[in-house]
């Protein structure tokens, strides 16, 4: 009788979950009149812009990840060996981002980085990647940051450090050749979490006007019937691929762990 | 000396949160006590009271209570099955990954599949109509509308439920159980003066993160409804965009109600969090 119930459920909830997976798949086909193809896909692949918008949002996803790993690593390294007492604070900053909605971040930014302020970041396209690309960084900050933190967690910090100071080691290559290496595995789940969160990024990217795959996407949506749906399916392809990436890594990490 | 350069190392994080984080959201909250010539006012706090931006705060509220209250019941019911229903034990990994993915499967894309399956040519609305003559859309259902928004929030908000509560569900110790069976407790008994009591804060928790969860939710709403239904994130939306309520304060003071909605909901998190935590150990 229980059993029944707990089939019922996952059911019911796979059902759920299945159905507009399957809903998109087949719609994405359905371009050409009476018979199932790829149009969809070649005619989305064919767009010069979807190349040059995914292209862009690659490259943001990319440089976010590097920010973040420059801005996280040594940050999360240097509280757990020198300032253990700042560790709250770190860790309730990291976690304001999932607090304040990015809308009202990137209000903030249009409203204090204008063209009139101190620092006219939105004046350029230069300047106004950096700014979503911070803005990025910063919506990545937490999951990033909780990874990497993880990661420290299970080495012994302080003794690592001595034993290369001892060997004559400079503070650069301490985090560059020893921490890093060794919470690569932590870096790389939260990398790809990263990649997940920001190839498909619309609020902020469309809020400072710049060419990313996520407005692109909308504005597919508004104008076109079975484009839009062939879209979903991709990105969910690389949801997929990352979140499957990520757990690989966890999962061989693990592994490494308990086999030393 | 020392923990002057000790304090140098965390400057750069410092410095980026500062500048790319706080100073931006203080700006807004600032914005918001402000009136155009820059002095102190309320009055901004007070045009929130106006008829469309409550009944916009009222539709954001309803969705997301909505979305997180059935998000944490078939998350529940989900996790639950799963965890204690006797369901052969490969099917946990499968639906943890699949949870790890549909739960960051929001936005935009998100929008375009349920409007492949529920929109008025989607492939269920044709399923149904075609084999059982229903018509959903004569009906009266429109996934334009509440509730196809909250059924599309739904497939973001049950992953992040089930992600959160399984390990709350598998920290419920066998002792407890079999403690309350020797005195003779029933199933049901067991549930409801055991097991849901040392829970709640975790539910509750949940609960409240979900909520902030679809509150803040822009690019879903947005690809789905357009501008036709005005949840507040929408409006701010187009408010920034093109400044639609004429009046740039009033903007800043619906960013602010904004955090103070998503604010509250996740303080409610971290209470219910630290009191779950007492039983976990």
């Amino acid at each position: 009788m229980k059993r029944l119930w707990s089939w019922a459920a996952l059911v019911i909830g796979a059902l759920y979950f299945l159905l507009p997976l399957i809903g998109t798949i087949e719609f994405s086909l359905r371009m050409r009149r009476g018979a199932y193809s790829l149009d969809a896909y070649r005619s989305v692949l064919a767009d010069p812009a979807f190349r040059a918008t995914f292209g862009y949002s690659v490259m943001m996803a990319l440089l976010t990840i590097v920010l973040g790993v420059v801005l996280v690593v040594p940050t999360a390294y240097w509280v757990r060996l020198r300032l253990p007492r700042l560790r709250p604070v770190i860790e309730f900053v990291t976690l304001l981002p999932l607090v304040i909605p990015a809308i009202v971040v990137v209000f903030g930014y249009i409203r204090l980085y204008n063209t009139s302020s101190i620092l006219p970041l939105t004046g350029t396209a230069g300047g106004t990647n950096i700014l979503l690309l911070c803005g990025y960084a910063t919506l990545a900050l937490p999951y990033m940051y909780r990874a990497v933190d993880t990661g420290l967690s299970t080495m012994d910090v302080r003794s690592l450090t001595e034993a290369a100071q001892s060997l004559g080691a400079g503070w650069v290559r301490i985090i560059g050749r020893l921490i890093l290496p060794n919470v690569l595995g932590a870096v790389m789940s939260g990398a790809f979490l990263s990649f997940a969160i920001v190839i498909g990024e619309f609020t902020m990217a469309a809020l400072l006007n710049r060419p990313a795959f996520g407005p692109y996407m909308q504005l597919l949506g508004a104008n076109r019937a079975y484009e839009p749906a062939a879209l979903a399916v991709i990105a969910f392809a690389v949801t997929w691929g990352c979140m499957g990436v990520m757990q690989l890594i966890s999962r061989l990490a693990g592994v490494r762990k308990t086999a030393t | 000396m020392k923990t002057g350069w000790n304090w140098l190392g965390v400057m750069p994080f410092f410095a980026f949160a500062a500048l790319f984080l706080i100073l931006p959201t203080m700006n807004i909250v600032i914005g918001a006590f402000q009136n155009s010539e820059g002095g102190f006012t309320l009055a901004n706090l007070q045009g929130l009271t106006a008829p469309r931006i409550v009944d916009s705060f009222a539709i954001s509220i309803k969705v997301s209570l909505a979305s997180a209250i059935l998000g944490c019941l078939i998350g529940f019911a989900m996790a639950a099955a799963v965890v204690m229903g006797g369901l052969p034990g490969w099917i946990k990994a499968p639906l943890m990954t699949f949870s790890g993915v549909a739960s960051n499967f929001a936005g935009v894309p998100l929008a375009f599949a349920f409007i492949a399956t529920l929109g008025r040519v989607g492939l269920v609305t044709m399923l149904l109509k075609q084999w059982f003559g229903i018509n959903i859309y004569a009906m009266g259902f429109n996934l334009l509308s509440f509730w196809g928004l909250t059924l599309t929030y739904l497939f973001f908000q049950i992953p992040l439920m089930i992600l959160i509560i399984t390990p709350a569900l598998e920290g419920l110790k066998r002792e407890w159980r079999e403690a309350a069976e020797v005195l003779g407790a029933s199933t049901s008994q067991y549930w409801r003066m055991v097991a849901l009591p040392i829970l709640f804060p975790s539910l509750l928790g949940t609960f409240a993160l979900l909520f902030a969860n679809s509150f803040g939710a822009v690019a879903t709403a947005y690809a789905l409804t357009g501008s036709s239904l005005s949840i507040v994130p929408i409006m701010l939306f187009a408010q920034i965009r093109g400044d639609v309520l004429q009046d740039p304060h009033l903007g800043y003071a619906m960013a602010f109600g904004m955090i103070l909605v998503t604010g509250l909901a996740n303080l409610a998190y971290v209470i219910m969090r630290t009191r779950a935590e007492r039983w976990m150990r």
